[in-house]
């Protein structure tokens, strides 16, 4: 009786919650809402035709084919990444682990101008292995290779971020009666830590995906911009607007925004799916 | 010691750090110390000069000013957010929960084109906001509210789970013992949700420190006024600079990793705090 | 590990297919500043059905445009450009200088410069020109906006920089012709001034986008600025785009004459085996078809008698100068001018 009335005191007062969401949704509405709405209407401004024509145009096309390729190839890899660095840093504890998970954060804080940087310097004309590359004819950047090492760079720490704590968190109590029932090591990681990792994973691979995708600045300095072979989409957009085709580059900014509105959705399926902790 | 015993009964230790180094190495390593070595070409004096120049300090201060005045309007109203989306209950919470992981997802280049379209002087907000004297695209405010875009998750996902964790029943002891609900909430709630909230302020921070995309649409990109560290790499390299551009790259790496650990040190001081109580 | 497997052999799959898709058929690669993509566009286009008619086969011509700076780093870094088609040669002799990918006298191996066609910078106000904006001198006064890229990084600025000031050095001096035998302290004191003049335009800018069209946006899409100085064929090109109801080009009684040249890369095309083509590519843009098209697309062709007489109608007739007169070619207007330490970082190191 005495508890009921207290935990009914912890709820705070209305105004006070009133207030809170009057501030809470009003953010989320001038910072996140907005801009989506804005992206939305300049891109169907000109009717649902001109959307339709800018996103299948030769050149959109040729771009989402190289996105969509750079995405298969970084997404898959990195999450085998994110496997093992979650068992190595989550399941075992040793000196310097701390300082090895900064390093892996590090691209997620480096300025992408920095990411598209060091891979001129490491494969340009003039970087360490430019005149190698170049006595082979290899071409790295300014082609797919130098994208998808960008891209690689960049995304890197998404899945290991993802499942580096929560492994630790799950400890390795489950695992190690497992090992004592008999099972195999690899079993043992197939058959305990994935599934109790599996949602976690997909979250990871979700926002890999998408920033794999998304990529503008680190991308952009690596591209060379050829038309129709080394434009992402992000990249096309920004080459519309600057050649004053304002609607069909917010078509392609569509494009985009709706496959992060898709993956908001998948991820939210998940979670309801999972998680109890989210549930409510 | 027993502890480390006890994990070490788990196999495959070696063989997933060796191919988790093998792959850091190649992929993020390998690269970095192309940048380390680049620079390393100019010595220290080289270093200092090019960072002490008058145009790169003012670019630093610009960076990491607004960088941190996004941080902390994102702290403030990321743990709004969060404390709304835990504790009050309305319809279509789980929509605006979903909505928060929007800039994690949103192409940068996208949300600095939308935010320029929207705050620039025939924007639908920058009219308005014009007309009270107020100037948001093409200063250093712009720059501050793309850097909150792309900050706004961290705070919000690093507080949401210390509020959902929290026990009530030290609220309701403290409530039982007497004391008001804002007594309550400064004394008991706000301490022990401040190491995370501490940890999404430096993420957020960390990750506007590196934004490129979103900012260079709305920046304005004055020198000495708005012109931010990576606009400022990409200028230099574009006069064919390539130290200055590394110099400058290699300030930034080092205050990203010095935030870094400063965050992963945050980080398990908070858990052990949480688990401590 | 079926699972990764799996993922693994997808990604081969997919890296070979990547691979795979090469095409057959020769390729050159133009690697071309902002404003030409329209031109090109349509140059190319033109091209290739002229080398299929004359027997050549079929080709395939790639396309990248982006700032001039960029785009020349790009090339020194190892974009594999055939042509390169510039804003200005000095980004071409940086090219030459550093890289030696093109020999240092490319610039004479084309007529005219290397430019086979030119252009000059103008003003674009809005519609009815409401603060009467007539030349250089309206652009320092109080209260106006001026746009302008930055010139550390646009080809297009620097050619705006270099006009605004030989304007200020023809007010102090009376004239700009036979400048290296004037007494140097009366010289020295026109450049300050000009100095000055410059710096005072700088205060009128608000924004300095990194390229021409980034600058065009800003004046045109956000509206911000009362005049736009811009190549004369972005201005046609902008009016033409988006509404001649809304801007209008004035012409200053003095401008530079901007040169924009072409090269091919000779080591790249040689390598690609594509130097025949590539050389063709170039000689074609003084053909009188290039030479119309060039027209078309508001460049001031090198041969005007090709072109349509009405697109040369358009153009309107201002009092043009050459760098070299002026500011005795562009090496030396870089180093003076745009180089760290430069005039122009002076104004803002202020």
């Amino acid at each position: 009786m005495e508890q009921e009335r207290y935990r009914r005191a912890l709820r705070a007062p209305r105004p006070v919650n009133i207030l809170i969401g009057f501030l809470a949704l009003g953010f989320i509405g001038l910072f996140l809402v907005l801009p989506l709405i804005v992206v939305f209407s300049e891109a169907f401004r000109q009717g649902l035709q001109v959307w339709w024509k800018s996103i299948s145009d030769p050149d959109a096309l040729s771009a989402i084919r190289l996105t969509l390729l750079v995405a298969l190839i970084v997404v898959p890899l990195n999450t085998i990444f994110g496997l093992t660095a979650g068992w190595a840093l989550g399941k075992f504890r040793f000196k310097g682990r701390s300082f090895l998970i900064t390093l892996i954060d590090l691209p997620f804080s480096i300025s992408p101008v920095i990411s598209g940087l060091i891979f001129i310097l490491l494969f340009g004309t003039y970087g360490w292995f430019g005149p190698w590359l170049t006595a082979h004819h290899i071409q790295i950047i300014f082609s797919v290779p130098g994208i998808v090492l960008a891209t690689l760079f960049v995304t890197f720490p998404f899945v290991a971020r993802e499942l580096i704590p929560l492994m630790s968190e799950q400890g390795t109590e489950e695992e190690q009666a497992a090992l004592t029932l008999g099972a195999g090591g690899w079993q043992t990681f197939r058959r305990i830590t994935l599934p109790n990792v599996k949602w976690g994973l997909l979250y990871g691979i979700i926002l890999c995906n998408a920033r794999a995708m998304g990529e503008f600045g680190a991308v952009s300095v690596v591209s060379g911009h050829i038309r129709g072979e080394t434009n992402t989409l992000p990249l096309h957009a920004e080459i519309l607007y600057n050649e004053y085709n304002f609607t069909a580059a917010f078509a392609v900014a569509s494009l985009l925004t709706l496959l992060a509105l898709v993956t908001l959705i998948v991820k939210t399926i998940v979670e309801m799916k999972n998680d109890p902790r989210r549930r409510s | 010691m027993n502890a480390i015993k006890k994990h070490r009964v788990l196999p495959g230790f070696g063989l997933s750090l060796g191919t988790s180094l093998f792959y850091l190495g190649l992929i993020v390593l390998l690269p970095l110390s192309a940048l380390i070595f680049r620079s390393s070409a100019l010595g220290w004096q080289g270093l200092w000069e090019i960072l002490g120049s008058e145009r790169v300090l003012r670019s630093y201060r610009l960076t990491l000013g607004t960088s941190f005045a996004a941080a902390g309007v994102n702290a403030v109203f990321g743990f709004i957010i969060a404390w709304f989306l835990v504790r009050v209950k309305f319809p279509g919470k789980k929509i605006v929960d979903s909505l928060i992981d929007l800039p994690f997802a949103l192409p940068t280049a996208v949300s600095g084109i939308a935010l320029t379209a929207i705050y620039s002087r025939n924007g639908w907000l920058g009219a308005p906001l014009e007309a009270l004297g107020i100037k948001v695209a093409f200063t250093p405010v712009g720059i501050t509210f793309a850097m909150i875009l792309v900050g706004l998750p961290f705070v919000v996902r690093t507080v949401q789970p210390a509020l959902e964790e929290l026990e009530t029943e030290l609220e309701e002891a403290a409530l039982s013992l007497g004391a008001g609900r804002w007594k309550t909430f400064c004394r008991v709630i706000f301490p022990m949700v401040l190491p995370s909230l501490m940890t999404g302020f430096a993420m957020a921070f960390a990750r506007a420190l590196g934004e490129y995309g979103s900012v260079v649409f709305i920046a304005g990109n004055m020198p000495m006024k708005t012109e931010i560290a990576s606009l400022l790499i990409i200028t230099k390299l574009e006069q064919y600079d390539y130290a200055g551009a590394t110099a400058i790259a290699i300030g930034m790496l080092a205050i990203s990793f010095l935030l870094l650990l400063l965050i992963n040190g945050l980080q398990s001081w908070s858990s052990r705090r949480l688990k401590g109580i | 590990m079926r699972s990764s497997h799996k993922i693994l052999l997808l990604s081969l799959l997919v890296l070979g297919l990547a691979a795979g898709k090469k095409n057959a058929d020769p390729e050159i690669l133009n690697v071309s500043y902002d404003p030409t993509r329209e031109f090109y566009k349509e140059y190319n286009a033109e091209f290739m059905n002229y080398w299929k008619a004359t027997g050549g086969g079929k080709i395939v011509i790639k396309q990248s445009h982006g700032g001039a700076g960029k785009q020349a780093r790009a090339v020194m870094d190892g974009l594999p450009a055939d042509v390169v088609t510039l804003a200005l040669a000095y980004d071409i002799d940086v090219i030459a200088e550093r890289t030696g990918l093109l020999p240092a006298d490319w610039s004479t191996r084309l007529p005219n410069n290397s430019a086979p066609y030119t252009s000059t910078i103008v003003f674009l106000v809005r519609k009815g020109n409401p603060e009467n904006i007539r030349d250089w001198d309206d652009l320092v006064r109080p209260g106006l906006e001026v746009i302008t890229p930055n010139p550390k990084t646009s080809g297009g600025a620097r050619w705006n920089y270099l006009a605004a000031w030989a304007f200020a050095l023809k007010r102090e001096l009376g004239t700009l012709k036979d400048l290296d035998k004037l007494d140097p302290a009366v010289m020295k004191a026109a450049e300050k001034k000009a100095m000055a003049f410059v710096s005072g335009i700088f205060e009128h800018v608000p924004v300095l986008d990194a390229g021409a069209r980034g600058s065009t946006n800003t004046f045109v899409q956000r509206g911000i600025g009362d005049v736009l100085l811009a190549w004369e064929n972005e201005a046609f090109l902008s009016i033409n785009e988006l509404g001649p109801e809304n801007f209008e080009i004035v012409v200053p009684s003095i401008s530079i004459l901007a040169e924009p040249s072409v090269s091919l890369v000779d080591k790249n095309a040689e390598a690609h085996g594509v130097k025949a083509i590539a050389e063709a590519y170039l000689q074609y843009l003084y053909s009188p078809a290039g030479q119309r098209l060039a027209a078309k697309h508001y460049y001031r062709p090198a041969y005007p008698q090709f072109a349509d007489a009405k697109d040369i109608s358009r153009f309107p007739r201002v009092e043009l100068f050459r760098i070299d007169e002026v500011f005795g070619g562009w090496q030396k207007a870089q180093k003076t001018h745009f180089n760290d330490g430069g005039t122009f970082d002076r104004i803002y190191l202020k």
